[in-house]
């Protein structure tokens, strides 16, 4: 019997993190979209920590915000507590954390999807993968169902053959008890999509009821709360936040621990998937770092509608006898009740050098894919992907430029780039270390880095890039205004220096000078800058951070002008590496492998050194006067 | 065209022509030598016209170096059409290095195996006819660059760079730790923790660079100790490398009973040259003192010169010398290869396993072999002085040089007070210069640290 069957531009394969943000960009650039979902109720859904932000990935959300994505807008309505961490650091490490109520997040962005033109939502669960000549053209659902579509983005998560352990329990099921999508990887394998398997875990949620926070540190939010999002006003989320708590395990939680590591998943051999080594469960932690007497514990609310509480730092996948005997060690935790036992899940994902770095599918044009299901882990990894995809889907369907991120204009270049050139044997996070320009790719100039990009796309509006291009000029005068504005040894300008420790001037000196100097800043010098102007707080910023750290911004800036270069001179397509005489076996190989779309990208490949790079653009100039 | 940026390297072969030529291409070529040549007068050049022969001299700040021509070569009438200047000077391994070292200090850097080829081929200059030569070039160049990193760096100074490596990129991983995690890692006091002990590594670079001079500065030779029994023409060898008589000799076996010390200069590699007695089993008390004081030299030596009469069968007192040599540095030379030979070097590598070259100080043949030999090895880092760990190589040098001024910018930024993220720019940057010279791809270090050292991540 035939089933039904219906037409879209673009269909989008889950609702996490990255398939909203898929789903939203495709829809706002004016295609009909359809998302599918498993269970409605598990739009944006968390099941994991209950933060949105964190070190370098508050920057993500910060890019994405600036391209026009969604993440940052709905953390800024649903956070309960907010935090800038690294403060003290220099501002390129400066990274925004919050605190989300885990049910209205995933609210709030699920009536963003419902309302949103152009989108519909569904609940079903995709089957199949439809593809003609190595191009998509849709796909099928478990009801039957085909739904035909220009492009497809995949943005399954962890639910593709799931598997969740919990000490000898093993469940088939997705994150927090769902359905797993068991049927999808045989559809893709056919396909000849390389598949393979990753493990992550989640710590218990315990009832708050049953807690002694006496016994914890108290842990607060910032006094005066900066948004994620660029188009929020600063003054309309300053609120009243929830507090977080910070205890220690002890020898004794070490202790069972050690005497029950046979009855663990990972350690009896039961788990097939490879693990972060960040993240460690509390068994990896004891036994890796034998050394250490205690490790932290936070205890942070999951949301304002509920008394469960997250247990960050001991995710695990002990039995649940073992789990509870262990949680009870730990100083405020003595009584507690668990409501949800902690677990391990077990998941297929794509080996993502599969991938070109606009997350398409380099053998299956028209097919996209983001989030987890490309190897990363977190929210904020699977949105920023999801967004790329998102649009880059939309632009194949436009037939419209394609939408690249390079390792030089944001830390969203840098993951994809990570994922589609590197080797990764675990879940990829995002760390400010694996940014090599990260004093230019800072948290608080997303907008001047990637706005105009959102606003070329089509996701920025027109007032929106207006209010940009007036925040570049601002800044731009005001720096000359500084470098052209000269105080002299007057007594005013010696006392302030003298008050600030700083050096006498023994002549004139600029105001840009002195803000330069280390004690002194923006702020500092107000008092001797008489022609000085008010400015918005955010074109101060930018002034005193360019001004501060002129030399070492000039120094990344030039690296980024020789990366350039390289990512610039581009590898035709039908290149045949076998025929490259001169290029070492493994190097002829990987190339092939990996199809590299730039001669930068091909020499940050591993196995593929400087001297194959040289025989490959010499190869690469005779092919073309060859022509 | 994708390199814009400037090289250098030595042009001719690391021989003892009497001229050397040392190439520099790229933008700022004629801006670099500015900065290093004089006129006869003294005078900067200020404009440098093309393909016109220029005398001066090279100078390295304030030290006079090298007395040369120069020939600049405005883009694109070069070989590689690029702007380029050559610098002929007299040869010598040592003093091209030394006017490499200057170039390179002053904005270029030093040229990849074949890279000079290669702009030429890509800047069109090189017909297509060419291009398979070109990649065998790079290839061959490269196959050299390889054996002379990594596997030839003498053990004791990769265990210095490793263990120089290893700490940077802990402390490294350890900042980066604390910034990923804040909650976890606190960085109260560590700066001035950290900034000791970037002192105590930068002193160790310190002193590894300024073993890199060139021959003079170092007063010490490598210490050779000349061994053989009595007779085979230990001190003819010795005075046919000098070049005049200075030790006795005779056809009466024994007549050196005391050790004489020679200095001798190859390519301006300095080597302290000890004759010593014949050794031979003997009762003379004379002759046995000679021969205790033989092997005594022998256990100090850098380098052993072992010395067969090839025209005469292997004794015992040849097979007790080489027990002396066998956990030494040593080359043996096989003497008066000139008359027929008794002595084959298969019967010789029965017992032995240095490298063995046939010479005749009579006839004086074999010294160019020997030359390069002692060249080779030095340039290799086999040969030291007094079991010293030094630099002999100009592209080491020069990552060495970097690493330690990456790593005192790193003290700056602590002095100044600079957050600790800045810390970690300029120690990654003195990280991958210390893996170029262990020839060790730097890959996911730092991350790997991170996860193998430090517990991060809630």
């Amino acid at each position: 019997m035939d089933h039904f069957t219906e037409n879209y531009d673009i269909v989008v394969v889950g609702a996490g993190h990255a398939g909203c943000e898929a789903a939203l960009a495709c829809a706002r650039l004016g295609l009909e979209t359809i998302v599918f979902t498993v269970s409605i109720n598990s739009i944006a859904l968390m099941p994991c920590n209950p933060n949105i932000g964190g070190s370098s990935k508050g920057h993500l959300v910060r890019e994405l915000d600036a391209l026009g994505g969604e993440m940052g807008k709905v953390i800024d309505r649903t956070f309960i507590q907010s935090k800038m961490l690294n403060a003290s650091k220099g501002p390129a490490v400066h990274s925004l954390r919050a605190q989300a109520d885990k049910i209205d997040y995933s609210m709030a962005m699920r009536q963003v999807l419902e309302n949103q033109e152009h989108l519909t939502v569904k609940q079903a669960e995709v089957t199949e993968l439809l593809t003609e000549e190595n191009k998509v053209t849709g796909v099928k659902i478990a009801t039957g169902g085909t739904y035909y579509a220009k492009a497809v983005v995949l943005c399954t998560g962890t639910y593709l053959k799931a598997r969740c352990l919990c000490g000898e329990t093993i469940t088939y099921t997705g994150p927090n008890g769902l359905q797993a999508a068991n049927t999808l990887s045989d559809s893709l394998i056919k396909a000849g999509i390389r598949l393979q398997r990753f493990k992550t875990g989640t710590p218990a949620r315990m009832d708050g009821r049953t807690l002694d926070y006496s016994k914890m540190d108290e842990q607060f939010g910032d006094e005066r709360i900066v948004p994620f999002s660029f188009s929020t006003d600063p003054d309309s989320i300053q609120k009243e936040q929830v507090s977080c708590y910070l205890t220690y395990t002890n020898e004794k939680t070490h202790e069972i621990i050690r005497q029950n590591l046979d009855r663990s998943p990972i350690y009896a051999g039961v788990i097939e998937g490879t693990g972060p080594r960040y993240c460690p469960s509390i068994e990896d932690k004891v036994v890796r770092f034998a050394d250490k007497d205690r490790h932290q514990v936070f205890i942070e609310p999951e949301g304002t509608h509920t008394n469960e509480m997250y247990v960050g730092g001991m995710s695990s996948s002990l039995p649940e006898d073992v789990q509870l005997a262990m949680y009870r060690t730990v100083p405020g935790l003595e009584n507690c009740k668990i409501v949800r036992h902690a677990y391990a899940i077990e998941y297929d994902c794509i080996d993502p050098r599969q991938l070109n770095a606009t997350l398409e599918f380099k053998q299956i044009k028209g097919l996209f894919s983001g989030g987890q299901f490309n190897g990363s882990s977190g929210y904020e990894e699977a949105a920023a992907q999801g967004l790329i995809a998102g649009i880059n889907a939309a632009m194949s369907v436009l037939n419209r430029e394609y939408l690249t991120i390079d390792r030089s204009e944001g830390y969203i270049g840098v993951l994809i780039d990570d994922l589609v050139t590197k080797e990764n044997i675990e879940p990829y996070r995002m760390m400010t270390s694996r940014s090599e320009y990260r004093l230019l790719l800072r948290q608080d100039n997303a907008d001047l880095r990637l706005r105009k990009k959102g606003y070329e796309v089509g996701l920025i509006s027109e007032e929106q890039y207006q209010a940009l291009l007036r925040k570049e000029e601002q800044i731009e005068k005001e720096i000359d205004r500084l470098k052209h504005t000269y105080v002299g040894n007057h007594e005013n300008v010696q006392a302030l220096l003298k008050r600030y420790d700083s050096t006498p001037l023994k002549s004139g000196a600029s105001l840009y000078e002195l803000i330069g100097r280390p004690e002194l800043s923006y702020e500092a010098v107000a008092e001797i800058d008489v022609a000085r102007e008010t400015l918005p707080a955010d074109v101060i910023e930018q002034v005193d951070i360019n001004i501060k750290y002129e030399g070492y911004i000039k120094r990344q800036e030039k690296q980024v002008l020789a990366f350039q270069k390289l990512e610039k001179k581009k590898i035709p397509s039908d290149i045949d590496y076998l025929e490259i005489k001169g290029l070492r076996k493994e190097a002829m190989q990987k190339l092939k492998d990996y199809a590299p779309a730039s001669i930068g990208q091909a020499s940050r490949i591993s196995g593929v050194s400087p001297a194959d790079i040289s025989v490959l653009l010499v190869y690469m100039e005779q092919r073309e006067r060859n022509r | 065209m994708i390199h814009t940026d400037t090289i250098a390297a030595i042009a001719t072969g690391m021989n003892t022509a009497g001229i050397g030529i040392i190439r520099i291409s790229g933008d700022d070529s004629f801006s670099v030598i500015r900065k290093i040549f004089r006129t006869p007068s003294g005078a900067v050049l200020n404009e440098i016209e093309s393909h016109r022969v220029i005398y001066g001299y090279i100078y390295d700040e304030e030290q006079m170096i090298d007395e040369v021509l120069l020939i600049p070569m405005r883009a694109p009438r070069s070989f590689t059409r690029e702007d380029t200047v050559e610098i002929d000077c007299h040869g010598g391994l040592l003093l091209m290095q030394k006017i490499l070292a200057t170039v390179l200090k002053n904005g270029a850097r030093a040229a990849e195996p074949g890279e000079f080829t290669k702009r030429a081929f890509l800047n069109g200059r090189i017909d297509l006819s060419k291009a398979e030569a070109v990649i065998d070039l790079i290839n061959a160049q490269n196959d050299y660059a390889m054996q002379n990193s990594l596997k030839h760096l003498t053990g004791k100074l990769y265990e210095i760079l490793k263990d120089c490596k290893d700490k940077i990129l802990y402390e490294t991983a350890y900042i980066e730790s604390a910034l990923d995690d804040p909650e976890h890692y606190d960085l109260t006091g560590y700066p001035q923790e950290l900034r000791k002990k970037i002192g105590d590594i930068t002193d160790t670079l310190l002193k590894l660079t300024e073993t890199f001079h060139d021959g003079q500065i170092i007063s010490e030779g490598i210490k050779t100790v000349i061994l053989g029994k009595p007779n085979v023409g230990k001190s003819s060898f010795l005075n046919t490398l000098l070049g005049q008589d200075i030790a006795i000799v005779t056809e009466i076996a024994g007549t050196t009973r005391d050790s004489l010390k020679e200095h001798v200069m190859i390519d301006g590699i300095s080597l302290d040259v000890i004759d010593t007695a014949g050794i031979h089993e003997t009762d003379d008390p004379v002759e046995s003192i000679g021969v205790d004081r033989a092997r005594k030299l022998a256990e100090s030596a850098d380098l052993i010169l072992m010395i067969i009469d090839a025209s005469a069968p292997l004794t015992e007192a040849d097979l007790s010398v080489f027990q002396i040599i066998s956990e030494k540095k040593a080359l043996i030379l096989l003497n008066k290869s000139d008359l027929p030979a008794a002595v084959t070097t298969e019967e010789i590598r029965k017992h032995s396993h240095h490298p063995i070259l046939q010479i005749s100080a009579k006839e004086e043949t074999g010294f160019d072999d020997f030359k390069s030999f002692i060249r080779e090895e030095f340039i290799k880092g086999f040969l030291t002085y007094n079991n010293e760990i030094f630099i002999s190589d100009q592209r080491q040098y020069q990552l060495l040089t970097d690493s330690v001024k990456s790593l005192q910018e790193v003290c700056n930024s602590i002095d100044q007070g600079l957050p600790e993220d800045f810390y970690t720019i300029d120690l990654t940057n003195a990280y991958e210069d210390l893996c170029l010279i262990t020839g060790e791809h730097v890959n996911d270090d730092l991350i790997s640290e991170i996860f193998a050292k430090f517990c991060t991540g809630k």
